[in-house]
């Protein structure tokens, strides 16, 4: 996962670059968290332009996201979702919480 | 009678999440002879993950243990067996119910077996608590259309 703030707008953007399920979540979530700490955004957006796949580990890491940024004051957005990627989030009903939002 | 398959795989492995891309892109690779559809692979490779790491997180609970995967293939049609020696599920009907999960620490969503009931034409579970738990699932695979030239 490659990470870019954007000081200005006070934007953090995650472009994740792997497969998402339960082994690499816990990696992402690590990163997602520390650089949300560290950089205080106002907007986290989670770019999934890359990601070839998913499984409902997907869904967990992006509830769990949502909530730690909006603890530290930051909406949470997730953009670029591919077909797969957007039939699992549909399921589950997270997209109601999520704004799906586009990437300049 | 034994039903007859056209093809059988059987694979075994430990219980470790690294596991969970090896055993779907394994049952891909093989399901691929049947010239599946790009969706319907994908389908299915999202249900084997499901549950490969329902095995891992819940089965053995992290403990390392022996996850086993039976892949049989008809004309048209894929069955995949999943089976661990794990813990077992205590009542079925209430673990199928979308976003119940026992592991919400973990971030679990509680969507595994929603997903796999959605992308796979059917599946059934077994389980005995304190002896292991195996799902049975299949799905038809779309026989193309014939074009003929013009």
């Amino acid at each position: 996962m490659e990470s870019k703030f954007y000081e200005k707008d006070k934007l953090l953007v995650f472009k994740i670059t792997e497969e998402i399920d339960d082994h690499s979540v816990q990696k992402i979530r690590r990163k997602a968290d520390y650089e949300i700490e560290r950089f205080m955004p106002r907007k986290v957006v989670f770019d999934f332009d890359s990601v070839t796949f998913m499984d409902s580990a997907g869904i967990g890491l992006l509830i769990g996201r949502y909530k730690f940024a909006n603890l530290l004051g930051a909406k949470l957005e997730v953009a670029n979702l591919t077909q797969s990627v957007n039939k699992i989030f549909e399921m589950s009903g997270i997209l109601k919480l999520i704004p799906v939002t586009t990437l300049a | 009678m034994k039903e007859q398959f056209e093809n059988e795989m059987n694979l075994e492995f430990l219980s470790k999440s690294a596991n969970e891309a090896f055993a779907r892109i394994a049952v891909a690779a093989f399901v691929s002879q049947l010239d599946p559809t790009i969706e319907e692979l994908a389908d299915i490779k999202t249900a084997v993950s499901e549950a490969v790491t329902n095995c891992i997180i819940h089965g053995y609970e992290n403990e390392i243990g022996i996850v086993k995967l039976h892949t049989k293939l008809s004309k048209d049609e894929v069955t995949i067996e999943i089976t661990d020696n794990g813990k077992g599920i205590e009542n079925i009907e209430i673990a199928k119910e979308p976003l119940y999960t026992t592991k919400p620490n973990l971030e679990r969503s509680g969507m595994g077996f929603t997903i796999m009931e959605s992308f796979m034409d059917t599946i059934n579970i077994e389980s005995i608590v304190d002896v292991g738990t195996k799902v049975t699932m299949s799905k038809k695979i779309r026989v193309p259309q014939m074009t003929t030239m013009p």
